[in-house]
């Protein structure tokens, strides 16, 4: 009876060294990930605030200064010119000195205090979508308000009032959001890469096919080669969550082990993603281009930029066949809500489902080649 | 075990419409250092394939140490060694890293390992650089290496796919040296070339000509060929300063099949009319100065010259 995993310890003594010497791959796998995450963590704030404003006061009275007050105190605006034409304010929108451009009429003040409607020009920027909608929502709050105060009388109060509570990220903070998702985008890619390159490097050093014809079984071989880079990734998992907490403020509301857990079989998706590239690819070069395919869905259709909520039927449907899916649901549902394995029962087994479903297939085509070469 | 290293019995391989391999016959004994040879794409890295069972037989039947490779090509594995054309070390381990790599996956334990590796490093002497990276040795010692870690596992049989591709002439001949060393404990050598001289000093050769063994012998046996030496020829060697012109002379002669030139030699296949005096006065007549016209045995490099050539003839006149 021989040993089906033949071969796998002396398989994972080498790949120890090709890491311990290629230190660019320990670099690429511990040091990047932490930089991803500083430009995520630190520089990106998805709360739009400070939008760029002129404003074009044609009225120049008590009411239309008073109106100017509530903007720049908003928080939403900054006003960074005042105009005295339309033409000067279109220029200025077009010009990209500001994103928002808002005109108060000559009669502004005249038809507030005859008790007529008085109207107010927001010109807003569409290029970026959010910050237009943002802009949009603000100033129409500002006019409602404004609107109330004047028909309220004096000492009334609001009949209806809505008291609005952010749970688990009260404060909005964009890494909050974005770094549990970043997590495991980047598991995704480092392990991927990592794997495909292992592989296809042998195969061009011609080293493969010296294995082939010595007594290493498949299974020995590929888990010989997956297991050493699953260490890497679950290392490189717990460094991220130690700089999630430490360097980001994230707290972690779940159970750390529990995520720990979860991400093994993550870890075997992306480890087996690799394998099958690593399969297909003839070179280094080549493999790159594989593991770039893999890695755009699971950026764009995994709910990690985008609500997966709002996507059209076709993306969603493709959304539900991207592992990162279920993981970003896990590393949310674990860091920010607290949830445990009874809220994320079905994403973890999506996960285990996909992942012994990639490492047979990877298995499959690695043993074919075995045989074929 | 049966006195017969490596048997095949019209082994044969096709790839779709292809035969890349035709009933080839090899009978290799215990403890003989085979030269397999012949040019480029004739079938010998498959015929390697086969034996090895890297590749299922199409036709034909095959025994490595008297297992059949059709039925048991895994257990072929544990009894030979083999070192294919680009065996390739791993650069970055050192050389006793590489011999434990290897001995792992022949699944050594750890005892057997550290005797076998000691045995190796003292046999090859690669005691000297037993922690130097592998991407650092020349590559003399990385040949010397290589076949260490494919005779870990102690095989009685080793295949070697070109193993002096590319090695400078000293440490081929280093190589040569320890093949025969390995030989005379009994192992069997399976070894392709495209060097004549190494062709020589094999015990047994073999020719193999698109997909077609055409020869199969001791070098003494093949250089002694009735093909090689037809009745009624002679081969004469003409030693001369000027080659170019003596061969452009030579070739145009009554009688002469075939001249080519050896450094400051001529050697020419010519009808037994002619006589070492008649072809010097000849070319003398020519102008050409000549030092000596001398009697000449076939060499293993004329014996596949010739074979070749008449395989072609043959071809040809098939198509034809």
């Amino acid at each position: 009876m021989r040993n089906p995993f033949q071969g796998m310890n002396a398989m994972i003594y080498k790949e120890v060294i090709h890491i311990r010497q290629d230190s660019a791959a320990i670099f690429f796998a511990l040091f990047i990930p932490i930089v991803q995450m500083t430009i995520l963590g630190f520089g990106i704030d998805t709360n739009i605030r400070q939008i760029k404003t002129v404003i074009f006061d044609d009225n120049q009275k008590k009411e239309s200064r008073e109106f100017i007050d509530r903007l720049r105190n908003s928080d939403t605006y900054r006003i960074v010119k005042y105009v005295y034409s339309d033409h000067e304010m279109n220029e200025a929108i077009i010009g990209a000195e500001a994103r928002v451009g808002i005109k108060i009429p000559w009669d502004y003040s005249d038809r507030l205090l005859k008790g007529e409607t008085a109207q107010v020009m927001v010109l807003i920027d569409g290029s970026d979508s959010s910050v237009a909608g943002q802009a949009i929502n603000v100033s129409a709050a500002i006019g409602l308000e404004e609107s109330l105060k004047r028909v309220l009388a004096v000492g009334q109060t609001l009949p209806v009032e809505i008291r609005p509570k952010v749970l688990f990220n009260p404060d909005s903070r964009s890494p909050n959001f974005f770094l549990p998702g970043l997590m495991a985008v980047l598991l995704l890619s480092v392990t991927t890469f990592l794997t495909a390159f292992a592989i296809v490097r042998e195969k061009e050093k011609g080293t493969l096919e010296q294995l082939f014809v010595t007594p290493v079984k498949p299974m020995g071989l590929l888990l010989g080669k997956i297991l050493p880079y699953l260490g890497i990734g679950f290392t490189e998992l717990c460094i991220i969550l130690v700089a999630l907490v430490t360097i980001f403020k994230v707290p972690i509301h779940g159970s750390v082990i529990l995520l720990l857990v979860l991400s093994i079989p993550y870890l075997f998706v992306s480890l087996s993603f690799g394998t099958l590239i690593s399969t297909k690819a003839r070179s280094q070069a080549e493999a790159m281009q594989m593991a770039f395919l893999t890695f755009l869905p699971s950026i764009f259709f995994s709910g990690y930029i985008f609500p997966r909520e709002t996507m059209p039927l076709p993306f969603y449907i493709i959304s539900m066949f991207v592992p990162a899916t279920y993981f970003i649901n896990i590393t949310r549902g674990i860091i920010l809500r607290g949830a445990g394995l009874r809220h994320l029962w079905f994403d973890a087994f999506m996960l285990v489902i996909m992942g012994s479903l990639l490492f047979f297939a990877a298995a499959r085509r690695f043993q074919k080649k075995v045989v074929a070469t | 075990m049966t006195d017969i290293a490596i048997r095949t019995e019209n082994l044969t391989r096709r790839f779709g419409d292809f035969t890349a391999v035709s009933d080839v016959n090899i009978q290799v004994q215990h403890g003989e250092v085979f030269g397999f040879l012949g040019p480029n794409g004739s079938g010998k890295t498959t015929v390697i394939k086969l034996l090895t069972g890297l590749l299922p037989l199409s036709g034909g039947d095959a025994w490595v140490d008297g297992i059949d490779v059709r039925k048991d090509p895994e257990e072929v594995r544990e009894h030979i060694g083999y070192m294919s054309q680009k065996f390739s070390l791993y650069d970055d381990l050192t050389v006793l890293e590489n011999l434990t790599f290897y001995g792992r996956i022949y699944g050594l334990c750890p005892e057997k390992l550290r005797s076998r590796i000691d045995d190796i490093v003292s046999q090859n002497v690669l005691g000297p650089y037993v922690n130097r990276q592998a991407g650092k040795l020349s590559g003399g010692w990385k040949q010397r290496l290589a076949l260490g870690c494919a005779m870990l596992h102690e095989p009685k049989i080793m295949f070697l796919d070109e193993p002096t591709a590319g090695i400078d002439p000293v440490a081929r001949r280093q190589l040569w040296d320890l093949l025969f060393d390995l030989s005379g404990k009994g192992i069997t050598f399976f070894v392709t070339t495209h060097y004549m001289d190494e062709a020589e000093r094999c015990s047994h050769v073999a020719y193999i000509y698109f997909s077609k063994l055409i020869a199969d012998g001791t070098p003494a046996q093949l250089e002694a060929m009735p093909d090689v030496n037809p009745v009624g020829t002679r081969r004469l060697e003409i030693r001369t300063t000027q080659v170019t012109r003596g061969l452009r002379l030579v070739r145009k002669f009554q009688g002469v099949h075939y001249a080519t030139v050896f450094g400051q030699s001529v050697h020419a296949l010519v009808d037994g009319s002619f006589d070492q005096e008649g072809l010097a006065k000849l070319l003398k007549q020519e102008g050409i100065d000549i030092t000596e016209v001398r009697p000449l045995t076939a060499s293993l490099e004329d014996v596949f010259v010739e074979l070749t050539y008449r395989r072609q003839a043959e071809m040809e006149g098939k198509h034809a």
